[in-house]
């Protein structure tokens, strides 16, 4: 019963969401528009129980003083100082009937100087390792990787002001040469083509994965039987 | 000390007195918010030197920060208008008077119950009961995505790949059109047929799975040159962060 | 060490000062670039233009601050250029942060810009809601479902231009910025294609590629990262030349992004250089033990 019951609610609930489609009146419709709706709503309890589950692995940490613990301490800190900001809407000049990101309001100075340079930096390390690896790994040691590699010299350098510089002197005859106009056409062509081709085999795969969910072939999201 | 640290730390010092030197501290900004910012961003571009306790500090007080963000953000603008204030209208009269006074729909509470239900995913005795919400979920997820995707990203793309491989423009044929057109339809077609296994790529069919590898390898080094152009892109603006807000160094 | 090995060993944090440099020199230089505006970005300015005044467009901030850099100069250039065009906006978030985004684009380009448009007649701030491609499907066929206030808490029906939105199809154009999940793809898989509603989108440089297929049947027009920014900015300079003086921040920033390009072909060349050296001195050293594979 434990699991069949899932099984049940996830073929009617996607069997309605297909039935609505092709049949847009109610009931089938409403339910489909109510079961997003629900959807929407559940989405939001998701962020809860991943606060919970945070608060909890990071207790855990802190009670049995785990490698590293302080650390956990600042995350339980800032997850603390961020919530109460949040939740009670201090700062900002309507208070708590006003918007959550009112200027002046202390969650969205927190977002502003703590939240945003932390994500921002973290992804703009990205750079960095996206050169050293570049270096190290981006060899032509074949056919296809000379392709690829002479494709990503073309977008690199097409992209960027100094590719139209570079073949600027091109007769008109042989513009499309240019490596901008080369790039623009890698683009909009072989790169479209080589997507599409992709996207059509995903798309197959997502539909067939699924029917299979619905109807129960595939399991693996109930997780182990232990539960 | 070591070699590096040393060589780190004299070049720290020597940018540093460079930038007093010819900008002075008038440049810098006073705003102590900015200098947090300008901290932790320090902070986490430490890590390309080694691993340190700044960063740990950095990184670890981002888990925390998000994963709060991310609820508060979701309570304020999703649970309490759309859940909360459907159920009982007068309880969010404190924080939403706009809709204080609206009729209640009692039929809310399945995604209430539904909701609690994922909520016990936490208890240690009877997290079970989560797969009820987590069914619901998957469900509607996939009942979505299997009409969506068979639509725009299957049925949408045939459509968009039947066009004329031969292209006239005023009256006269164009090359360049007719060309890239044509390489579009084989491009596909090949990309398509070089995933296709169950067939040995042999003959004909191994030609044009030949021709689909070529096609995807110009598709995945344009991929590549668009993240290493969208990487750097961050990491400007990082610096633009840096040394205009922060050192006050931009005009 | 030899040089050879030197350079094919080299520490990847002297890689690291290079990028630094090749990033840090332009940024202090203001050194910047102007672009021309390629078709798929062209066709997305064309199709603004082409809007009649009070035509509704419904922006989507789908982003967060880790693609700020490449995605906001694209939404103030939209902003400017909506504006301009007496066209009324409407502003919402599939994203949490993008609820902050909105805020802040309200206040550093529309009040600060546009002071005489009026909050609600003009422009307004859904904020945001839960639920990805769920609340697409949901607002798809009924918008009030899920919008019962706007950002700042004011009943939706009182916002003078809500009164007349039923649903997406409501809406003229519907503009998805952004490049994660949910983003431009899911606009169009749940709200655009369905719906038969022109979309046009803004991309992370990561995300665009992908894109490519939608345009242009599904998707009417693609800026592509920073450089999709800066043409649009281009663009919109091109054919309102009072925002020339204004900020062109993906302007601004094509010239440090072109310094790290050629920073990074070079350390490609050199690799694939000490790469095939490498192996060529290999070969020649099996061969000369006696041993030929």
């Amino acid at each position: 019963m434990r699991r069949q019951i899932p099984l049940i609610i996830t073929f009617i609930v996607g069997s309605v969401l297909i039935i609505s489609v092709f049949i847009p009146h109610k009931p089938f419709g409403q339910l489909g528009e109510n079961f997003s709706v629900y959807f929407d709503i559940i989405a939001v309890f998701a962020f809860i129980l991943g606060a919970g589950n945070l608060l909890r692995v990071h207790g855990n940490r802190i009670y049995k003083k785990h490698k590293d613990w302080p650390y956990s301490m600042v995350t339980v800190a800032g997850f603390t100082l961020m919530m109460i900001a949040g939740l009670f809407k201090i700062g900002g000049s309507p208070g708590i009937t006003g918007d959550l990101t009112e200027p002046g309001s202390m969650f969205e100075e927190l977002y502003m100087y703590v939240f945003t340079p932390l994500m921002a930096t973290m992804f703009a390390l990205l750079a960095f390792y996206v050169a050293s690896a570049s270096h190290r790994a981006f060899r032509a040691k074949n056919k296809e990787a000379t392709v690829l590699l002479l494709a990503a010299f073309v977008i690199l350098l097409g992209r960027t002001p100094f590719g139209v510089k570079l073949t600027s002197w091109l007769p008109d005859p042989l513009s499309f040469l240019e490596i901008p106009n080369l790039a623009s056409w890698i683009m909009s062509v072989p790169n479209m083509a080589g997507q599409r081709a992709i996207m059509v085999g995903i798309a197959l795969g997502v539909i067939s994965m699924a029917l299979r969910v619905i109807l129960g072939v595939e399991r693996t999201y109930l997780g182990a039987d232990s539960d | 000390m070591r070699k590096d640290l040393v060589w780190l730390f004299a070049g720290i010092l020597f940018f540093g007195l460079l930038y007093l030197l010819n900008w002075g501290v008038k440049a810098i900004s006073t705003d102590l918010l900015v200098w947090i910012g300008a901290f932790l961003s320090l902070a986490i571009f430490s890590f390309l030197y080694q691993d340190n306790p700044f960063y740990k500090f950095a990184e670890h007080l981002f888990v925390g920060v998000s994963a709060a963000y991310w609820m508060c953000m979701g309570f304020w603008n999703t649970l309490v208008p759309n859940l909360i204030a459907k159920l009982h209208p007068p309880i969010v009269k404190g924080v939403l008077p706009a809709i204080a006074e609206k009729p209640p729909e009692y039929w809310y509470i399945i995604p209430a119950a539904l909701g609690i239900m994922f909520l016990m995913r936490l208890s240690p005795k009877a997290p079970w009961i989560s797969r009820w919400a987590l069914a619901f979920i998957v469900g509607t997820t996939t009942g979505l995505n299997l009409v969506r995707y068979l639509r725009s990203d299957f049925l949408g793309q045939i459509k968009s790949t039947l066009i004329p491989v031969i292209v006239v423009e005023n009256g006269s044929l164009s090359v360049g059109g007719s060309f890239s057109n044509i390489v579009i339809v084989l491009g596909v077609l090949c990309g398509l047929i070089y995933f296709f296994f169950s067939k040995e790529h042999k003959g004909i069919f191994g030609v044009a799975s030949r021709v689909g590898i070529y096609i995807l390898m110009i598709t995945f080094g344009a991929s590549f040159g668009y993240t290493v152009m969208a990487r750097i892109s961050l990491l400007v603006g990082r610096m633009r962060f840096l040394l205009g807000d922060w050192m006050g160094l931009l005009q | 060490m030899s040089f050879f090995e030197t350079i094919a060993n080299i520490d990847r944090r002297v890689i690291f000062l290079f990028i630094g440099f090749a990033v840090i020199i332009p940024v202090l230089l203001s050194f910047s670039c102007r672009e021309e505006a390629t078709p798929i970005v062209q066709s997305i300015f064309d199709k603004i233009e082409s809007l009649p005044e009070g035509s509704k467009v419904l922006m989507s901030f789908d982003y967060g601050p880790s693609t700020v850099p490449e995605v906001q100069p694209m939404v103030d250039a939209f902003l400017r250029h909506c504006c301009e065009k007496n066209l009324k906006i409407y502003m919402m978030a599939l994203w949490g942060t993008g609820h902050n985004l909105i805020s802040e684009s309200m206040e550093d380009i529309i009040e600060k810009e546009f002071p005489h448009k009026v909050y609600g007649v003009d422009y307004v701030n859904l904020g945001y809601k839960a639920g990805n491609q769920g609340l697409i499907n949901v607002i798809l066929t009924d918008m009030k479902k899920m919008y019962t206030t706007d950002a700042r808490g004011t009943e939706i029906d009182a916002v003078p231009m809500m009164v007349d939105i039923r649903n997406l199809k409501s809406f003229d154009l519907i503009l998805s910025l952004g490049g994660g999940f949910p983003g431009i793809k899911e606009w169009v898989l749940f709200g655009g294609d369905p719906g038969n509603i022109p979309m046009a989108g803004g991309a992370t440089a990561v995300s665009a590629p992908l894109l490519y297929p939608y345009y242009p049947r599904q998707l009417l027009g693609l800026l592509g990262g920073i450089k999709g920014a800066a043409e649009y900015e281009s663009a919109l300079i091109k054919g309102y030349p009072k925002f020339k003086t204004y900020s062109h921040p993906a302007i601004d920033m094509m010239g440090p992004q072109t310094v790290a390009h050629i920073v990074i072909v070079f350390f490609i060349v050199i690799g694939n250089i000490t790469f095939f050296i490498g192996r060529k001195r290999e070969e020649g050293e099996k061969r000369e033990g006696g041993v030929i594979k």
